[in-house]
C-alpha cells in the first residue's frame, strides 16, 4: 500500500506517467510514424515554450493565485527587444538580448505583483486587466508588424539555427533545450530548497498564517511576480528563437492550455500544492495529444476537445480519489471546529 | 513585583473608527506564571493579543519585554523578542508537513535563505521529543486530527526561545483528556520559566491552571488578582457585570408526557451500533462522549446527513425512514450543526433571510408566491423571542458574535416548529452570558412541548441543563444518567473508562 502510494507520487505524478505510457503505446500501435526520433524531437521542441510558461503558472498557482498575463508579458518583452535592436541596427549578442527581454518581463511582473500584493486584489482579475493593457500598448506603441527571419538580429538568427543533434532526413534537437532544462531545474531547486520557495507554499496554504509566522507576504509576492514576469519573457524569447520570427499577434490566447497542463500536473487551483515534475508531465501529455492526434487519424479540429476531456477526466480522478480517501477514514475529528 | 516581569503592557489604548476597543489596559507577566485573560467576545482580549504580538499597532501605551520598551511591535520583532502566540485557529499550513510547520517560524526568525529538510526535521524532532509527544512529522497537517494540530502549534511556538506564550482559547476544540494533556504541557513549560497568557471562556479550566487572573470588559480591566482570590462565579460576574448561574436548573417533566422521539437499534457500520433511546416532550436530553466516540455521528444519522444502516426512528408515534436531510425535516426534526458558521448560516445574508431560510415553503400563498407580510411578522417575532442583539434584522450574520449567530440558527429551526430539536455543541465559541441565555431559550421551547437533544462535551453545561444524559463510548451508549446522578465527575469517569 505504502509502496503503491509512493509510486503514485505526492501529486499523482505516477498516474500521469502511466497515462503518458498508455497514450504512447496506443499511438505507436496506431501509427508507425509515431515512434521515430524525428517525431520525438518534434515533441520536445513543441513542449519547451509551454513548459517555461507552465513553470510560471505553477509558481503563481502554488502561491494561491492564477496568472493569465504571462503570454502578453512574453510577447511584449520578446517583440520589444527584437524590434528595438533591429530598428537601432544594434546586436547586443544573444546574452544581451535575453538580458533586455528579462528586464522588461521583470518590470511588467513588478506591476502585477505590486497591484496584487499591495491592494490585495484577486490575481485573476488583475492579470486579466494587465494582459489587455500590455497587449494594447504593444500593438499601439511598439509595433504591430511581423518581423521576419531576415530582419532578426544576427545573434538571434544564429541561435535559431543552433541544433544539438541533426537527424539525416529531417528532424533535429534544438540547442535551446539546454537553457530550458537549466531553468526548469532552477525552479525545482528554488521551490524545494530555498526559504523563498517554501514561503510560496506557505502563502498558498494560508496567507494569514504566513503573515503571522513572520513571512513578509507583500515582499514575497512582489518578488514572485517579478520572477514570473522574467520567466515569461524567457519563454517569449525561446518562442521567437524557435519560430525564427517575431509576431506581436501571437501567444495571447494560449494561456488556458498552459493552465490546463499545470492543473493536470497535480497543482491545486486553490493554492499550496504543485510540483515541477507534475508540471513537466502535464505539459508533455498535452503536447503529446496536440501533436499526434493527426498522426493517428483524428482530425485536428478535435485537439481542443481532447485537451478539454483530458483536463476534466484528469482533475475528476484526483477529486474522486481525494473524496474516497476521506470517506474511508475512520471516525475521528467529528469535533473539529478548527 | 513588576521588577522581574518578562512582559509589561502599560496604558494601551486602541480605537477602531472612534470606538474604544482598549482603554488604558495594563498587564504584567512574571516568568513561570500562567496568567489568565478572561472576557466575553468583544471585550478586547483579541485586540490586546494582536497588539502584543505586533499584528496591530496601539494608539498609545508601551509594551516592555525584558526591560526594553517598545511603543509598538512588528510580528517578527515580537517573535524575536520571544513572544509567541498560539491562535485559536492554530494558523498552520494545511499543505505542509508537520515538521515544516513546526520549524518554519524559527527558520524565518533566523533569516535563513536556504531551506534544509534535514535541519527542519531535526529541529522538529528535538522539540517533539523534548515535550514527550508523538506526532507523525511527515504527515501533512490537513491529514492530522485537531488535537495533533494543536500540539504542532505548541511545538512551533517553542522551537525558538519563547519567553512569553499566548494561548488563545486553546481548549475549544479539545476533549477532556486532551485538555488534561495540554495542561500537563503547560505546567512543564511553566517550570522552565515560560510565562503563559491563557485566554479562555471556560472558567473551571482557568481556575485549574492559572495563578493570576485579569478580566476585561468593554476594553477595560475590571478585575485583576491572584487566581486563589477568585471563583468561577466571581470571574463570571466580572466578565458580564451581573450574576450568572451555572447551577443545575431543570424544570420537572410531566411523568406522563408523550414520547416524541424514539430511536431503536440504530447503527452504521464503523461508526455506532445498537443505539436506542426515547425522548419525551418537554425533555432536554444530553448526549456526550469523547472526540471520536460517535456522539456526533448519531446526531448526523438521525438528521439524515449520513444515514444509519439499521434501526428505526419514530417521531410522534410515526415511524420514519430517514435517508436524507429532507426526510428528517419532513419528520419534523431540526438540527443545529456543530460548525454553524459553515453549515448553518448564510454569513453575508441578513439575519431576517437566515431566520426563514429553512421554512420558506410554509410561506407560499395561493399563487405559489411568498407571503411577505407573514414572513416579516415571523421574523420580528423570532428576533424578539430569541433576544438577538443586533441593530436590526437586516444586519448580516457575519457581523454577529458567536452567541447571537447561534440564536439565529436556532431561530431558523424554531420557525419550522419542529417536534425534536437537536443541537451539536450549541455553545462552542459562545461566551458565558450568552450561553446561559441560549439555554434559557431552549428551556422555554422544551416547556412548550418540544423535545430537545444537546450533544456537547461541555460537561458543566450538560449538568446544569439536562434532564437525562447519555454517554457514548466506542459507538455505543454505555451509560444513562438521570436526575441527581448527573454530575461532573461521574460523567467524566464514564466517558473515559
Amino acid at each position: 500500500m505504502d509502496r503503491l502510494r509512493r509510486l503514485r507520487g505526492t501529486h499523482n505524478e505516477g498516474i500521469l506517467v502511466a497515462v503518458i505510457l498508455v497514450v504512447i503505446v496506443a499511438m505507436a500501435v496506431a501509427s508507425p510514424a509515431f515512434l521515430t526520433p524525428s517525431n520525438f524531437f518534434a515533441l520536445v521542441r513543441s513542449s519547451m515554450v509551454p513548459l517555461i510558461f507552465a513553470l510560471g503558472v505553477l509558481l503563481i498557482m502554488i502561491s494561491g493565485g492564477i496568472d493569465v498575463s504571462f503570454p502578453a508579458i512574453a510577447i511584449f518583452a520578446a517583440y520589444t527587444t527584437i524590434a528595438w535592436s533591429s530598428e537601432a541596427s544594434f546586436d547586443p549578442t544573444i546574452v544581451g538580448v535575453f538580458a533586455i527581454a528579462l528586464v522588461i518581463g521583470a518590470l511588467l511582473g513588478l506591476v502585477n505583483g505590486a497591484v496584487i500584493a499591495r491592494f490585495r486584489l484577486p490575481t485573476l482579475i488583475v492579470t486579466l486587466g494587465t494582459q489587455g493593457i500590455i497587449k494594447g500598448i504593444l500593438i499601439a506603441y511598439i509595433g504591430s508588424t511581423y518581423i521576419s527571419a531576415g530582419k532578426l538580429p544576427a545573434s538571434v538568427r544564429d541561435a535559431a539555427d543552433a541544433h544539438l543533434v541533426d537527424i539525416p532526413g529531417g528532424g533535429h534537437l534544438h540547442a535551446v533545450i539546454i537553457p530550458v532544462v537549466l531553468v526548469t531545474a532552477l525552479v525545482w531547486w528554488m521551490l524545494r530548497y530555498t526559504t523563498f520557495g517554501r514561503s510560496i507554499f506557505a502563502i498558498g496554504g494560508d496567507i494569514e498564517a504566513a503573515r503571522r509566522v513572520g513571512i513578509k507576504v507583500v515582499r514575497t509576492q512582489i518578488l514572485l511576480y517579478v520572477l514570473v514576469g522574467a520567466l515569461a519573457a524567457f519563454g517569449g524569447m525561446i518562442y521567437v528563437i524557435l519560430g525564427k520570427n517575431a509576431n506581436p499577434q501571437t501567444l495571447v490566447g494560449t494561456e488556458l492550455d498552459i493552465i490546463a497542463a499545470v492543473v493536470l500536473g497535480g497543482a491545486s487551483i486553490f493554492g499550496g500544492r504543485g510540483s515541477v515534475l507534475g508540471t513537466v508531465l502535464g505539459v508533455v501529455l498535452v503536447q503529446l495529444i496536440n501533436n499526434n492526434l493527426v498522426l493517428v487519424g483524428i482530425p485536428s479540429t478535435w485537439q481542443r476537445a481532447a485537451v478539454g476531456v483530458l483536463l476534466i477526466v484528469g482533475v475528476g480522478i484526483q477529486a474522486l480519489a481525494a473524496a474516497r480517501s476521506k470517506r474511508r477514514a475512520p471516525i475521528v475529528e467529528e469535533g473539529s471546529v478548527a | 513585583m513588576t521588577d522581574g516581569a518578562v512582559l509589561r503592557v502599560q496604558d494601551i489604548v486602541k480605537t477602531y473608527g472612534g470606538v474604544h476597543a482598549l482603554k488604558r489596559v495594563s498587564l504584567s507577566l512574571e516568568p513561570g506564571e500562567v496568567h489568565c485573560l478572561a472576557g466575553e467576545n468583544g471585550s478586547g482580549k483579541s485586540t490586546l493579543i494582536k497588539i502584543i504580538s505586533g499584528v496591530e499597532r496601539p494608539d498609545s501605551g508601551t509594551i516592555t519585554i525584558d526591560g526594553q520598551a517598545h511603543d509598538h511591535m512588528t510580528p517578527t520583532g515580537a517573535i524575536r523578542a520571544g513572544v509567541q502566540v498560539i491562535y485559536q485557529d492554530f494558523s498552520l499550513f494545511p499543505n505542509l508537513t508537520a515538521a515544516e510547520n513546526i520549524a518554519m517560524l524559527s527558520e524565518l526568525a533566523d533569516r535563513r535563505k536556504l531551506s534544509s529538510r534535514r535541519r527542519i526535521r531535526a529541529a522538529a524532532e528535538a522539540i517533539v521529543a523534548d515535550l514527550g509527544l508523538t506526532i507523525d512529522l511527515d504527515a501533512d497537517v490537513e491529514d492530522l486530527t485537531v488535537a495533533d494540530r494543536q500540539l504542532i502549534a505548541i511545538c512551533r511556538a517553542l522551537v525558538g526561545e519563547a519567553r512569553v506564550l499566548i494561548m488563545d482559547e486553546p481548549t475549544t476544540a479539545l476533549t477532556h483528556s486532551e485538555v488534561r494533556r495540554l495542561f500537563a504541557i503547560v505546567r512543564r513549560l511553566q517550570e522552565r520559566g515560560v510565562a503563559i497568557v491563557f485566554v479562555s471562556h471556560k472558567l473551571d479550566e482557568v481556575l485549574q491552571i492559572s495563578q493570576h487572573v485579569t478580566v476585561l470588559r468593554n476594553g477595560e480591566v475590571v478585575a485583576s488578582g491572584p487566581a486563589s482570590e477568585h471563583t468561577g462565579r466571581s470571574i463570571a460576574r466580572a466578565m458580564t457585570g451581573r450574576d450568572v448561574s451555572e447551577e443545575r436548573h431543570v424544570d420537572v417533566v410531566d411523568a406522563d408526557a408523550p414520547v416524541v422521539l424514539e430511536v431503536e437499534g440504530l447503527g452504521r457500520a464503523g461508526a455506532f451500533h445498537d443505539v436506542s433511546f426515547a425522548l419525551r416532550r418537554g425533555e432536554i436530553l444530553g448526549i456526550t462522549g469523547l472526540l471520536g466516540s460517535g456522539r456526533g455521528e448519531i446526531a448526523d444519522a438521525i438528521f439524515g446527513v449520513r444515514p444509519a444502516d439499521t434501526g428505526t426512528i419514530t417521531v410522534d408515534g410515526t415511524a420514519h425512514r430517514i435517508r436524507s436531510i429532507r426526510d428528517a425535516v419532513r419528520a419534523r426534526i431540526g438540527y443545529v450543526p456543530e460548525d454553524r458558521l459553515t453549515q448553518g448560516l448564510f454569513l453575508d445574508k441578513p439575519i431576517a433571510d437566515n431566520m426563514v431560510a429553512a421554512s420558506l415553503d410554509a410561506y407560499r400563498g395561493k399563487a405559489l408566491l411568498l407571503d411577505r407580510k407573514r414572513i416579516a411578522a415571523s421574523i420580528s417575532d423570532l428576533f424578539a423571542r430569541l433576544r438577538v442583539k443586533a441593530p436590526n434584522v437586516q444586519a448580516p450574520v457575519r457581523s454577529l458574535s458567536g452567541g447571537n449567530a447561534q440564536r439565529v440558527v436556532i431561530a431558523k429551526w424554531l420557525d419550522l416548529k419542529p417536534a425534536v430539536l437537536m443541537l451539536n455543541g450549541p455553545t462552542v465559541g459562545v461566551d458565558i452570558g450568552s450561553k446561559e441565555e441560549i439555554f434559557t431559550i431552549l428551556r422555554e421551547q422544551a416547556a412548550s412541548g418540544m423535545g430537545i437533544i444537546v450533544i456537547s462535551d461541555d460537561i458543566p453545561e450538560l449538568v446544569a441543563n439536562c434532564h437525562r444524559v447519555l454517554i457514548v463510548r466506542g459507538g455505543r451508549i454505555v451509560s444513562e444518567l438521570a436526575g441527581e446522578e448527573i454530575e461532573l465527575d461521574t460523567i467524566q469517569e464514564r466517558m473515559a473508562a
